[in-house]
């Protein structure tokens, strides 16, 4: 019989440390998505002829989307900054062995790359755009001239890309402290629900997008806005499956992912085993199952495959469903990670 | 019947040779103190002082920055503290910035307990309480204002009223705590043991822990020595129901049923008798009526008392051998709060005489002879004389009570016997959670014409009083010097650290103004008191220049041991160390220790215990946010196994219920495995009900308000306390 | 060179917290706040039981990784005697420091800075121990330099039984606890 008992209560990490909240998921959230969106419009680029003009959903809104919401992932950040008028320090040194360091730095590199990614499809994808801002037609014009650049846009996108989805995982997994995250899994773990998040958010903008009458009413109204701002020409729907294809292979990674990354703790000391413990049957279970692993992933695998197989139409519920599951991850985890403890079976 | 009162110490004049050699000791790691008062290092000052958050009264320097009050650490020249304090003195900062303090004087405007007040001005106050204690005295006679005060600061107010004329004054001290030691050490030794106890626990082998819970008790120096013993390898003995943080120290721990001491000490007796393991040669030396007393132990033997007490026959002869095997630095320690079962003062007695067969009374390692430095009172009128004897013991109804008894004035001011009680004057004693059955003493106080309650909190009996009068915190005051007894002997002075922060007087000041408007000034004759200090000092040699610079003032050390010379002699009827006292028999009391069970519970019931934390001093430190922030509500220690009968755990908030239907604030259960199943514990001073307190009010449970029944010690006329019994209720939706 | 560190003698350790409440005012720890605090383990059934008592703060690790994870330098090993430190004026309060240090040593100031024990530096370069260690009645606290062998902590260290706690984090920290 083992009474073990410390006599303290410093805000924020007793009883149990809740440092972090809604902010830092949200972050982590739309970094992976973000890191998927470049992930897959480096793939695209580097695939495609120079001057295909089929590539809109991947290379440019979805580098558009990136940029906006890794602004707003940058935004959380910061909201939970305790020092908020210093964050200026991140950028006057580099520190090799902090993640947040590198994730730092990275995200200034993302910026640049997604820009130069989405600028080369721009003119084509928002005529309007181009019209009132002609600059963007030349810049355009000098990167699909050079058809070394477009590769190396690509590829530099693709390698940001996968080191900002394994970042995310990272920044968590090297808090050996915190026995849940202390897994070399997490990095892939977070890369690949980010590279399905990704996917299913492209595959979503494809669905809204689709020509009257095949798309599904009630996202009309939501789509007439975006519309009549872009005067776009029909987004390359022939990519829909493809994405539809490709996330459904994310998930399965993931959900192969999270399993190892279970089977890990579960295989290991007590301590990982009781973190384990707190997402399979402790007080992270419901949540856990029900929105990271069936309506996060198991659903939307099923739907998706349904959809491939053309037995019923492609919807916007994969996506919402995988966007949704790929948010509840990043909450559970940075949740039950901070409940996670060494101490409380080692003494 | 010898009285009792009078007392022989050795006592040395102040010689000036002493301060002499004392004064190169300044350690060079202190240097900057030891320039002297208010030496400024780096924009900080240093003022040595004395520490008041609790009666043992360190050495203390407190350190200002920036005209702030910064940190207090222990004065090295002190031989209490000796440079370290302990948690409660170094969050002494805290009861100076407590933002919960009284700030003005107050009168009352509505009922007696409604807490409305309007402030008012010192002179008001001062002025409404003169004319209403000139009435009592009028209309009553003087000896109807009683006075409580606890502690030194209570000096001068202690002086006005018995220039008042009133006999009628106590401390919670002695019927609510060390009473029946006091008692029981002089029936046998013919002395006291004193505070600070003179245990000489620095050179103990044996330590016997009765309850006394060192170590939560944080009475300084006996702490530093107990875990010098400890780290010297000592061997420690506890009997807790309860394993105390002193019993994870113990090389055997005793895990007492409560109530049942006498049966253990009872046996340790006969096992020492009988095996012939006691010092017969000091015994045949220094006793008397050993072989009646020797006589009276045949029935106590191991097994008996583990029918009793529960503890196995051959732990109990092992730990006796053990501490027959290290007499005479064997030190059954006499604890100090000891009303526990009402009848105390024979089981203190059985301690006495346990400490006796060892030879351990003016020995090293068991009791040293303390001696203070001699420093005359200041020169002042003798007091008139009361017209009508103290009444808190009429007829000398407990017979070797020698001070006063708390409880005794507040049945006199019930019944109004044997003449009535119409004013109270209380000073730093919260008598609403410091005396039994809470009840009784609210009675008493709606009795009276008159409460005044001088404190520097909204304390719960501040809440009943007619008049309150803010006094400042030590660190804002001087009090009266301390020329303690002790093993050294030394003068401390108190003295002001920093400014009150608002309308706060010192207990001096109060009462040489209401001397004043009482017509009473010739008894305060001197113009402020560092006047009076310097002259109480220059009688002793020193100046009070010299005690501002260096707080204490250290005489030379006087012989502690009989064999070093220290006197042997005993104040009891018949000079000797009585076994067999026939002032007892003559009294109509069992001359020799017996034993008689406690009474048990209703079923299913819990005895409630209680104690202390070392962060905390009683009611009084619970407001102090330092002390608090280690500290802010009590948990009641539950078994483990009887938790989980009950279906409870570890940070489930109750209620406990006592016999009598008394109901605490909802408290967390600590399930624990240290400690019995037969009872609970709290630590005291949790449970405040006053609003005005309003870090501590209503955080955890009070164990005060759950004493409704005590038990009176028919010697000396104590409160045994741990004879309630209480049930825990779950709290809904907690 | 120099290597700090606390041996604490846990058998004398009463358990008192005079070492919290110091630490609080010479360092001017925040209301609600501590940087070292007091742990209990017992152990066995009642009554034989066995408790442990021990000082807790952070234990200036050898590999500490909330210096490794901090992405300003805020916190960072001092040049005297490995002291893990945090400069207030570079920490941004991402708090990862504090999620990486297994003893929950850490804790973010009302001022927004993650602060925690320093060892004392600021007395210990003035030749005085640390407040906890000087103001301990039991005088269970010992500080000192561990690459002097003759140091008090060294031979503590040397002649007793002691551990550090968590050992398996891989910090070796530098808080020693004798048994
Ligand atoms: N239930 C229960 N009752 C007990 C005990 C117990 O453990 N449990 N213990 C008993 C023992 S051993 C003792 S010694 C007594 C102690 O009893 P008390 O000495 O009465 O202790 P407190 O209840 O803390 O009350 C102290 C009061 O003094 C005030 N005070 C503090 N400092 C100052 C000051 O500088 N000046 C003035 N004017 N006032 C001040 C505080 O605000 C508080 O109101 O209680 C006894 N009664
Ligand atoms: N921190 C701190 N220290 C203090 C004080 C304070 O307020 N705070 N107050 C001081 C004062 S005035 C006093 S009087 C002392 C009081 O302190 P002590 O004299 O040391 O102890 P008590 O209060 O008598 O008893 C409390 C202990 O007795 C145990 N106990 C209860 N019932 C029994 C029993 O039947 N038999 C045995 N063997 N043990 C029992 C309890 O479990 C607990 O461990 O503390 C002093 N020291
Ligand atoms: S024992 Fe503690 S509270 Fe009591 S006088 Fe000494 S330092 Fe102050
Ligand atoms: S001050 Fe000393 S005895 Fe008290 S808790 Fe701290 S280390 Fe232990
Ligand atoms: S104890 Fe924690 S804060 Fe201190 S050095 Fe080690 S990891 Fe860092
Ligand atoms: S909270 Fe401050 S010290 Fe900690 S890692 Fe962040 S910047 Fe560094
Ligand atoms: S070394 Fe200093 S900062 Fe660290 S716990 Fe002790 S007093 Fe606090
Ligand atoms: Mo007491």
């Amino acid at each position: 019989m083992i009474e073990s008992t410390i006599h303290r209560h410093n805000a924020g990490i007793d009883p149990a440390m809740h440092l972090w909240g809604w902010e830092i998921p949200t972050y982590l959230f739309l970094g992976g998505l973000v890191a998927g969106l470049m992930i897959i419009a480096g793939v695209r680029l580097v695939a495609m002829r120079p001057r295909e003009r089929q590539a809109l959903v991947c290379c440019t809104i979805g580098p558009l989307v990136g940029l906006a919401l890794l602004s707003l992932g940058m935004l959380a950040l910061f909201l939970d900054l305790e020092h908020k008028s210093h964050v200026w320090r991140l950028y006057l040194t580099f520190r090799p062995t902090s993640p947040m360091s590198w994730g730092s730095w990275i995200l200034l590199l993302v910026y640049p790359a997604l820009a130069a990614n989405a600028i080369a499809h721009l003119p084509e994808a928002i005529p309007a755009l181009a019209k009132r801002i002609p600059v963007l037609v030349t810049w355009s014009d000098f990167i699909l001239g050079r058809s070394r650049l477009v590769l190396a846009i690509g590829f530099v996108n693709i390698v940001l890309g996968i080191s900002l989805g394994i970042y995310t995982g990272i920044l968590l997994s090297t808090m050996g402290a915190r026995p849940l995250w202390s897994s070399a899994v997490l990095g892939p773990l977070f890369l690949f629900s980010g590279l399905s998040t990704a996917a299913a958010l492209l595959h979503g903008i494809l669905v809204l997008t689709q020509p009257a009458g095949e798309r599904p009413g009630f996202a009309d109204f939501l789509l007439s806005a975006l519309a009549r701002l872009s005067e776009s020409r029909p987004l390359d729907h022939k990519v829909a499956p493809t994405l539809a294809a490709a996330d459904n292979s994310f998930l399965t990674i993931e959900l192969a992912l999270l399993g190892l990354l279970l089977v890990g703790h579960l295989t290991s000391t007590q301590v990982h085993r009781q973190a384990a413990a707190l997402l399979l049957t402790g007080p992270y279970a419901a949540v856990f199952w029900v929105f990271v692993v069936g309506l996060g992933i198991l659903v939307p695998l099923t739907l998706q495959t349904l959809e491939l197989g053309h037995r019923i139409r492609h919807t916007l519920a994969p996506a919402l469903l995988v966007l949704g599951g790929g948010f509840a991850l990043r909450v559970i985890l940075v949740a039950a990670g901070q409940a996670s403890h060494w101490a409380s079976a080692a003494n | 019947m010898p009285d009792l009162s009078r007392r022989r110490f050795l006592r040395i004049s102040a010689a000036s040779v002493l301060a002499a050699g004392l004064a190169g000791r300044a350690t060079s790691a202190f240097a900057g103190w030891s320039e002297g008062s208010a030496a400024a290092k780096g924009g900080v000052r240093t003022v040595p002082t004395f520490c008041d958050i609790c009666f043992w009264k360190c050495g203390a320097i407190a350190h200002v920055r920036d005209g702030k009050l910064w940190k207090i650490e222990g004065n090295p020249e002190d031989p209490l503290s000796r440079g370290r304090l302990c948690p409660r003195g170094t969050g002494g900062v805290g009861a100076h910035s407590d933002p919960d303090r009284l700030r003005t004087p107050l009168i009352r405007v509505s009922e007696r307990g409604q807490d409305k007040w309007k402030s008012v001005t010192w002179e008001e106050a001062l002025e409404y309480l003169a004319s209403r204690m000139a009435k009592i005295k009028a209309d009553y006679g003087p000896e109807s204002m009683a006075l409580f005060s606890h502690g030194i600061g209570g000096t001068f107010l202690r002086h006005l009223m018995k220039a008042y004329g009133t006999p009628n004054i106590a401390a919670p001290s002695f019927a609510q705590c060390r009473g029946p030691r006091d008692v029981g050490f002089r029936l046998t030794f013919g002395d006291d043991i004193g505070s600070p106890e003179r245990t000489d626990i620095a050179n103990t082998e044996c330590l016997v822990l009765i309850g006394s819970h060192l170590g939560e008790n944080m009475h300084n120096t006996q702490v530093q020595e107990f875990a010098e013993a400890v780290g010297r390898g000592a061997t420690i003995i506890v009997a807790d129901p309860r394993f105390s943080v002193a019993a994870s120290k113990a090389k055997h721990y005793l895990p007492i049923k409560p109530g049942t001491d006498l049966a253990l000490l009872l046996a340790w007796m006969q096992v020492i008798v009988t095996e012939k393991l006691y010092d017969a040669d000091y015994v045949a030396k220094y006793g008397f009526g050993f072989d009646a007393f020797a006589a009276s132990l045949t029935g106590y033997t191991p097994e008996w008392a583990f029918t009793e007490t529960g503890i196995d026959p051959e732990t109990i002869r092992t730990t006796a051998r053990e501490m027959a095997k290290h007499r005479p630095a064997t030190l059954v320690h006499p604890g100090r709060h000891t009303n526990w079962y009402g009848d105390d003062t024979q089981r203190s007695r059985a301690v006495a005489l346990l400490n006796a067969l060892l030879g351990s009374w003016g020995r090293k390692g068991g009791f040293y002879q303390p001696s203070s430095m001699d420093v005359p009172a200041y020169p002042c009128p003798d007091y008139p004389k009361p017209a009508r004897p103290k009444l808190d013991n009429p007829g000398k109804r407990y017979p070797f009570a020698h001070e006063g008894l708390t409880t005794g004035i507040r049945e006199a001011t019930i019944t109004g016997k044997p003449y009535p009680i119409k004013g109270w004057m209380v000073y730093a004693t919260n008598l609403i959670s410091a005396l039994p059955n809470e009840a009784e003493t609210i009675r008493a106080i709606q009795a009276l014409d008159l409460l005044v309650v001088v404190d520097v909190a909204p304390s719960e009996i501040a809440g009943w009083a007619d008049v309150v009068l803010p006094e400042s915190v030590y660190l804002e005051r001087y009090d009266e010097l301390n020329p303690e007894l002790f093993r050294d002997p030394f003068i401390a002075l108190r003295q002001p650290v920093v400014d009150a922060p608002d309308d706060q007087k010192p207990n001096w000041w109060i009462a040489k103004r209401l001397a004043e408007k009482l017509g009473l000034d010739t008894y305060f004759p001197w113009s402020n008191i560092e006047s009076y200090l310097d002259t109480r000092l220059k009688g002793a040699g020193y100046s009070l220049a010299e005690l501002k610079r260096r707080g204490i003032v250290r005489g030379p050390r006087q012989p502690l041991y009989f064999e070093d010379g220290a006197s042997a002699e005993f104040e009891t009827p018949s000079r000797k160390i009585e076994f067999y006292s026939t002032q007892l028999e003559k009294a109509g009391f069992d001359p020799v220790p017996r034993y008689t069970p406690p009474e048990g519970g209703p079923a299913g019931s819990f005895r409630l215990l209680f104690g202390r934390a070392p962060m905390h001093t009683f009611g009084r430190t619970q407001t102090n946010r330092l002390l608090s922030d280690l500290m802010d509500e009590n948990a009641v220690w539950l078994n483990a196994t009887a938790a989980l009968r009950l279906g409870l755990k570890t940070g489930d908030y109750v209620r406990l219920k006592n016999q009598d239907g008394a109901v605490s604030e909802r408290v967390q259960v600590k399930a624990t495995q240290r400690i019995r199943p037969d009872c609970v514990y709290l630590v005291h001073g949790f449970g405040h009900t006053a609003k005005g307190l309003r870090r501590a009010y209503r955080k955890g449970a009070s164990d005060s308000g759950l004493i409704t029944r005590y038990k009176t010690d028919p010697l000396m006329g104590g409160t045994g306390m741990n004879v309630n019994f209480v049930t825990l209720e779950p709290v809904e939706g907690a | 060179m120099s290597r700090y560190a606390m041996v604490i003698d846990t058998r004398r350790c009463v358990g008192c917290m005079d070492c919290v409440v110091a630490c609080k005012t010479e360092n001017d720890v925040p209301e609600g706040y501590c940087r070292d605090w007091i742990a209990e383990t017992v152990h066995g059934e009642f009554p034989t039981l066995q408790m442990e008592i021990r000082s807790e703060r952070c234990n200036h690790c050898a590999e500490p990784p909330c210096v490794d994870c901090c992405p300003t330098g805020a916190s960072h090993v001092h040049e005297r005697g490995g002291v893990v430190l945090v400069t207030r004026d570079k920490c941004i309060g991402c708090k990862a420091c504090l999620a990486a240090c297994p003893y929950d040593a850490r804790f973010i100031h009302p001022e927004g800075y993650a602060d925690k024990c320093t060892f004392c530096i600021h007395r210990v370069e003035q030749g005085l121990a640390p407040a906890c260690v000087s103001v301990c009645p039991t005088h269970c606290m010992h500080f000192g330099d561990l690459d002097d062998p003759q140091s008090e902590v060294s031979r503590l260290l040397a002649s007793r039984a002691n551990h550090t706690l968590l050992p398996e984090a891989g910090t070796r920290p530098h808080v020693f606890y004798l048994t």
